[in-house]
């Protein structure tokens, strides 16, 4: 729940009085020009960044405040798939994996699972330097989804990602995950068809939502 | 919440594993120390040295290749997005700080295996003073892995990170520097190891060790914060 909700950086408004309400389960997508505040607002709900304004509330508690109990229930997929390079896909969803607190066999066999529906079981040990955008793109979805979020906030989910791998993300993070989602794109025809809300996001305006 | 042992191991096995495969501090600052120590002893044109210069060549080569890892300590993070994803799991972020600053001490012991070895080669008579050394280097470790991790995490966001690190880091150890020093000199006079104030240097840095350990505690979540 938004009421509100700005972000400056310095003496410019990266984001102006957003207001909106999202239910359980539901989608909503954000779109707008570059520069509008589509990832400030993602990473303001992700307890990244801080409120300037107004009140912003996820998953009933109060950001910047309660930020603690937040964390570990989102899942977020920026533009940085958060990998690092010179581990192997395996080595860096199981260094998630302890952050988050999943260990022992459970750990490993969300892993498989996850790298199997991702299509990168085969490439799971290879060095993240070494994979293409579109497999780093397909790890950060596993990486999204490993510690089961309750919430995920999506920026651009689809980017570098070819035919195959848009249906193995759909699986783990489309509106069938059954999670609620937060989805930031600039193709909005793509992403409409699964969305409850829509917020649009213009350079200096007020946020509209429909 | 993640327990912060948990987050803490994972965090140092992830930093020493990333190291073992790019090797990208330790071998600097190996080959930094034991090329320092050449120069001196060709500069210096001595076999030997003892008492508070051989102990000034010893902390001030030490120091400066300590440098070169705590500049890169905190690059992945940086570039890779590791900052993100441990803001994002529900850990005390001082856990961070905690495994980084071990990270750095495995590192500066690493380069005391090879550096303190070859300056005993080059410089001393006996090898009596290394066993007493051994407290010394440790809490000097300490006390530059809990300042250095502080300062590294403040400047690895600046793009002059390998100008701000020394700037604001070398100010910060000369008190730690004189108390290694101070320790050391006794153990390294001729005749030696002697023990002349060596236990009140001791404390000092003890006591130096405690208190940026506790000041980076304390104030490493806000460092963290946007």
């Amino acid at each position: 729940m938004l009421r509100g909700a700005g972000r400056r950086y310095g003496e410019r408004a990266a984001l102006r009085d957003v207001s909106l309400e999202l239910e359980a389960g539901q989608t909503l997508v954000v779109f707008g020009p570059n520069g509008a505040g589509k990832t400030t607002l993602l990473r303001m709900l992700a307890t990244l960044l801080r409120p300037h304004a107004g009140k912003v509330r996820v998953l009933g508690s109060e950001l910047p405040d309660d930020g603690y109990a937040v964390r570990g229930r989102i899942g977020f997929l920026g533009h940085d798939a958060l990998l690092y390079r010179e581990l192997s896909g395996r080595e860096n969803l199981r260094f998630h994996a302890r952050l988050h607190g999943i260990a022992g066999e459970g750990a490993g066999a969300r892993i498989e699972r996850l790298l199997v529906a991702a299509g990168m079981d085969r490439r799971g040990d290879d060095r993240v330097a070494d994979l293409s955008a579109g497999m780093r793109q397909r790890l950060a979805v596993c990486r999204c989804v490993l510690h089961e979020p309750e919430l995920l906030l999506l920026d651009e989910p689809d980017s570098n990602l070819d035919a195959e791998g848009r249906e193995a993300a759909r699986e783990l993070i489309g509106p069938g995950s059954g999670h609620s989602r937060v989805v930031v794109t600039h193709d909005p025809e793509r992403f409409l068809p699964e969305a409850d809300q829509v917020l649009r996001l213009g350079i200096g305006e007020v946020a509209a939502v429909s | 919440m993640t327990p912060s042992r948990v987050a803490f191991a994972a965090i140092l096995a992830k930093d020493l594993r990333s190291e073992l495969r790019t090797l990208q501090s330790l071998p600097a600052m190996a080959l930094f120390a034991v090329t320092t120590f050449i120069i001196f002893r060709f500069g210096l044109d001595r076999t030997s040295l003892s008492g508070s210069l051989a102990s000034g060549v010893l902390w001030a080569t030490l120091l400066f290749a300590a440098v070169l890892g705590i500049n890169r300590l905190f690059v992945a993070e940086r570039e890779e997005g590791g900052f993100d994803a441990i803001r994002l799991a529900p850990i005390d972020r001082s856990v961070l700080f905690a495994a980084k600053a071990a990270a750095l001490i495995i590192y500066l012991a690493a380069l005391e295996l090879v550096a303190v070895p070859i300056f005993a080669l080059f410089f001393l008579d006996s090898v009596a003073a290394l066993g007493p050394l051994v407290s010394v280097l440790l809490l000097a470790d300490l006390g530059l892995a809990v300042v250095g991790t502080l300062i590294s995490s403040m400047a690895v966001n600046s793009r002059a990170r390998d100008l701000l690190v020394p700037l604001v880091l070398l100010p910060l150890v000369v008190p730690l520097m004189i108390a290694a020093s101070g320790a050391t000199e006794p153990l390294l006079v001729v005749g030696g190891p002697g023990y002349h104030r060596f236990g009140t240097w001791l404390m000092v840095l003890g006591l130096y060790d405690l208190i940026f350990a506790l000041v980076g505690w304390a104030v490493f979540d806000f460092l963290l914060e946007d």
